[in-house]
């Protein structure tokens, strides 16, 4: 493999490992936005990830597939909000609890399938593999270097950049999102003037859930569909969604690029041994690391970026005033 | 009565309770079309629960509502903006980080507005200017003063085309300046037909501003009179149930020197902005310093870098002689110095709520017990003294400290602090949400601390109040100092332009800077001396969190005091 061959491989494999974190930290916004701080990301994910991937294989429909994951994830999401809007649950043991549900519906499904021999392979499905297979842009795919780092991934890699601008579009433009911030920033004010906040925050927690369901989906794909009865398909990935939402400044335009540099420590897991043989003087030392390390490395600098973060005052932050914070019209 | 027709709202027997608490009891009210109805009643008396019943953020348990003469229903805050009612509210609704016009357009329905434009600003603009508002649609709220925002406030009223306007307390923030403006902003909209109701406990703006005043009192509705055909007196005995002596106490003593002295003290708010800036003013025993500044002013910031509660960025704090800037609180109290502090929600500094009265007597002296377990019979007999000195009400000295009213609450507060016998006691917001009584009873218990030599500091919000209890009062702007004056010799309009920064009179003495005592502790070199020490401290370790600044300014100081023999008197 040339020296080029392999940067670009990196780089394609740096995208691929970071869309899924772009759907959960935009999921996770716009849950943030509504007021709400769902700690259920890598449950929801797994949810969505799990009932999509089955659903997907047993009707062998990718659409099929995507809809599932983002219905079961937004029934999550659902779930959600009943506990925390309509009963004034507290938020953080909610999303924790969501968390452990979730992850433990995932082992609950996959262990219970395959256990029975009924575990979907993903290869007898030939639509779902089709679906998710690589798409080449026709034209950007054949700039060289970027045109294969870039514009030759799987459907969701460009769903994802698209939706995450939508998004912004969204919640930055639009008289919906201003209603929507009004509520996350003051609920009392919005709801003085006719807003209806309980809806708002219901459909956007149910949103943010579903959107969450489907980076699950992607990273079930990503493996193949394999089931291992030890490692959850997220492996912490929603944890770390939730740091990116706040190095992200809670904007979804930024956390295009916030995905990137966790993408970046992630594939670093697989490459360090091919850089460091390609580039034994510059990039020797890779290799010298033990690779448990690498494996720590994204939580490490989620660590180090949640420091940052909240060491960093600034009244630029886009940080939902009254997120986490229960709204209830007669509080006195 | 007024025909049907004439009535904008009518209330009959409204109800509404709070699990035990019966907040309105068969209520019934009515507002004329066209005039400007007074909502009087003490805190706690229901005037808020009742217009929040027609701003629909509560809903009556049982009772109608009539509006033009319609019976309706209010459920929602939704219901109230259709039938043309809008509510100014005492904490204001409105989103710090949205900008003016961001703020009026959430409530919008989106009809060909889906995108938000950049015309918006001028629309509002606009819409403002018809109004008679000049308003910057574009600026964002947290960069408003108070006044600004009430403005943004009644506008979003009006742009969803209330005809019946709730103001609640709407001057308990302002300036007297600001006040006169909104009182001209009222009457104008009653000239153009709106209906108003102005919720306020202030007898003096009810008798300038409203036609007629209803009064309700411990949540049942007393009387509506003709604003003409009524006076003070009469308002008061409405409100409170019986006659009343409404002048304070202002007994005089002997002044003595100053007993806390503090010269160009800044600290920092929270936000790392200069919250108290250069600030020199000191206190003699035997009077009452009043504390004026519009809201947010570093009142707050200076209570507790006084208490050592806070970081002090530069500055002295000398009490007897000493330098007790960056001493700890424990420290600062052995001085004799006592803190009291209302904060808004009342209960947040000070007394933790849900210990008994006995145990936040404890609180302050737990360290001077002997042995390892708490002396719980001192504690229950000096809280039994300080019930029965300030007559607080309550079943018992071992109740949760959070079930008393505000006012006996605020009683416990003081009276632990007073009984530790301070030589310099600090209040802010003593009165704050308190009844005529209660508040009276404060005031009592400030003029006998002064009486007995403390010098008070006040911090208030209310300057009739301060004018008549304090005997100077300092004016801060931006935590500023804007001058320091006696009551007898300024008047209110003097200083509220002096809360907004328009007048400053700091030097307006000649010969004398305000704030600065001629007979000080220490002399001029001692002070260049020991400010430039704290001065060189705090630019040396601008982050560091130790409280060990100022220390060797606090040796020299020290020094003096104790080894020279110091002139009486002037020293400057």
């Amino acid at each position: 493999m040339s020296d080029l061959e392999l940067i670009t491989l990196f780089v394609f494999n740096i995208v691929v490992y970071s869309i899924p974190l772009l759907y959960g930290t935009c999921g996770e916004i716009i849950t943030e936005k509504s007021g709400s701080l769902n700690l259920g990301v890598e449950g929801t994910m797994a949810v969505g990830a799990i009932i999509g991937y089955i659903a997907g294989c047993r009707s062998n429909s990718f659409l099929v597939a995507i809809l599932v994951s983002f219905l079961a994830a937004s029934l999550v999401g659902a779930l959600f909000a009943f506990f925390t809007v309509t009963l004034q649950a507290n938020q953080n043991v909610t999303g924790l609890t969501i968390t452990t549900l979730g992850v433990a519906l995932y082992f609950f499904i996959g262990k219970g399938l395959s256990g029975m021999g009924k575990w979907p392979v993903l290869s007898s499905s030939d639509k779902m593999v089709k679906g998710f297979k690589n798409i080449e842009i026709p034209g950007l795919s054949s700039i060289k270097f970027v045109g294969k780092a870039f514009f030759t991934h799987n459907i969701l890699v460009y769903a994802g950049v698209v939706m995450a601008i939508v998004l912004w579009i969204y919640i930055e433009k639009t008289s919906m999102g201003l209603k929507l911030r009004a509520i996350g920033e003051n609920p009392a004010a919005a709801d003085s003037l006719g807003v209806n906040v309980n809806l708002y925050k219901y459909i956007h927690i149910m949103l943010g859930s579903g959107i969450m369901g489907i980076g699950g989906l992607y990273m079930g794909l990503n493996m193949s569909g394999s089931f291992e009865g030890s490692n959850c398909w997220i492996n912490g990935y929603g944890w770390i969604a939730i740091a990116l939402v706040i190095f992200a400044n809670w904007s979804t335009l930024r956390a295009i690029g916030g995905t990137f540099v966790f993408g970046f420590f992630n594939t670093l897991i697989y490459y360090n041994g091919p850089l460091a043989n390609q580039f034994p003087h510059a990039l020797g030392w890779l290799t010298k690391i033990p690779s448990q390390f690498y494996s720590a490395l994204p939580f490490i600098i989620t660590l180090i970026v949640l420091i940052l973060s909240s060491v960093r005052k600034n009244s630029s932050s886009g940080e939902p005033a009254a997120k986490g914070i229960n709204y209830y019209r007669e509080d006195r | 009565m007024a025909d049907k027709t004439e009535l904008a709202i009518e209330l009959k027997n409204i109800s509404k309770s709070f699990g035990s608490v019966k907040a309105n009891k068969n209520i019934n009210l009515t507002l004329r079309k066209g005039e400007i109805l007074a909502l009087l009643g003490e805190n706690g008396s229901g005037k808020t629960t009742l217009m929040n019943m027609l701003s629909g953020i509560y809903t009556p348990d049982s009772g109608s509502v009539f509006i033009d003469g319609q019976q309706v229903t209010i459920s929602s805050p939704e219901d109230s903006v259709r039938l043309g009612i809008g509510m100014v509210h005492q904490h204001f609704k409105l989103v710090e980080r949205f900008s003016a016009a961001d703020n009026i357009l959430i409530g919008a329905k989106n009809k060909g507005h889906f995108l938000l434009g950049k015309n918006r600003y001028k629309e509002i603009e606009d819409i403002a200017d018809r109004f008679g508002f000049k308003i910057d649609a574009a600026k964002i709220v947290a960069n408003m003063a108070v006044s600004e925002k009430q403005t943004l406030e009644i506008l979003k009223v009006l742009y969803y085309g209330a005809k019946v306007i709730i103001l609640d307390e709407p001057t308990a923030v302002l300036t007297v300046q600001e006040i006169k403006k909104l009182f001209d902003v009222l009457r104008k909209m009653k000239e153009e037909g709106h209906s108003i109701i102005i919720i306020t406990h202030k007898l003096n703006e009810v008798m300038e501003i409203s036609d007629r005043v209803a009064v309700l009192r411990k949540g049942e509705y007393i009387d509506t009179v003709e604003t003409a055909k009524t006076n003070e007196k009469q308002l008061t005995e409405l409100m409170v149930g019986r006659k009343i002596d409404l002048n304070i106490d202002h007994p005089r003593i002997e002044k003595t020197k100053p007993l806390l002295e503090i010269r160009n003290l800044s600290v920092n708010g929270d936000e790392g902005n200069l919250a108290v800036d250069k600030l020199s003013f000191y206190i003699r025993g035997g009077e009452v310093l009043g504390v004026a500044g519009i809201a947010g002013s570093g009142q707050k910031e200076l209570c507790e870098a006084i208490a050592g509660l806070r970081k002090i960025k530069d500055g002295m704090i000398i009490h007897g002689g000493v330098n007790i800037a960056g001493l700890p609180p424990q420290k600062i109290t052995e001085h004799g110095i006592a803190m009291s502090f209302i904060p808004e929600d009342r209960l947040g500094m000070g007394l933790a709520p849900s210990l008994s009265i006995t145990d936040n007597v404890i609180l302050k002296k737990y360290r001077k017990g002997k042995g390892p377990l708490v002396d719980r019979k001192t504690g229950r007999a000096e809280a039994q003294a300080i019930i029965k000195e300030l007559d607080i009400v309550t079943p018992s000295t071992e109740i949760a400290v959070r079930k008393l009213s505000g006012g006996n609450v605020q009683k416990v507060l003081l009276g632990r602090e007073i009984q530790s016998a301070p030589n310099v006691l600090i209040t802010a917001y003593p009165v704050r949400g308190l009844d005529i009584n209660s508040s009276y009873a404060i005031y009592d218990i400030i003029n006998q601390q002064k009486l007995k030599g403390v010098g008070v500091m006040f911090v208030g919000e209310d300057l009739d109040v301060m004018m008549a209890l304090c005997d100077k009062i300092m004016v801060i702007c931006h935590g500023r100092l804007m001058g320091v004056v006696g009551t007898d010799k300024i008047t209110k309009e003097e200083i509220g332009l002096m809360m907004t920064g328009v007048l400053n009179t700091v030097n307006a003495k000649e010969g004398k800077t305000a704030g600065i005592a001629r007979d000080s502790a220490l002399t001029a070199e001692e002070w260049e001396e020991g400010l430039e020490y704290a001065a060189e401290r705090a630019y040396a370790e601008e982050d560091d969190a130790s409280g060990e600044r100022g220390r060797k300014a606090m040796t020299v100081a020290r020094g003096r005091s104790t080894g020279s023999k110091r002139k009486e008197g002037a020293d400057s």
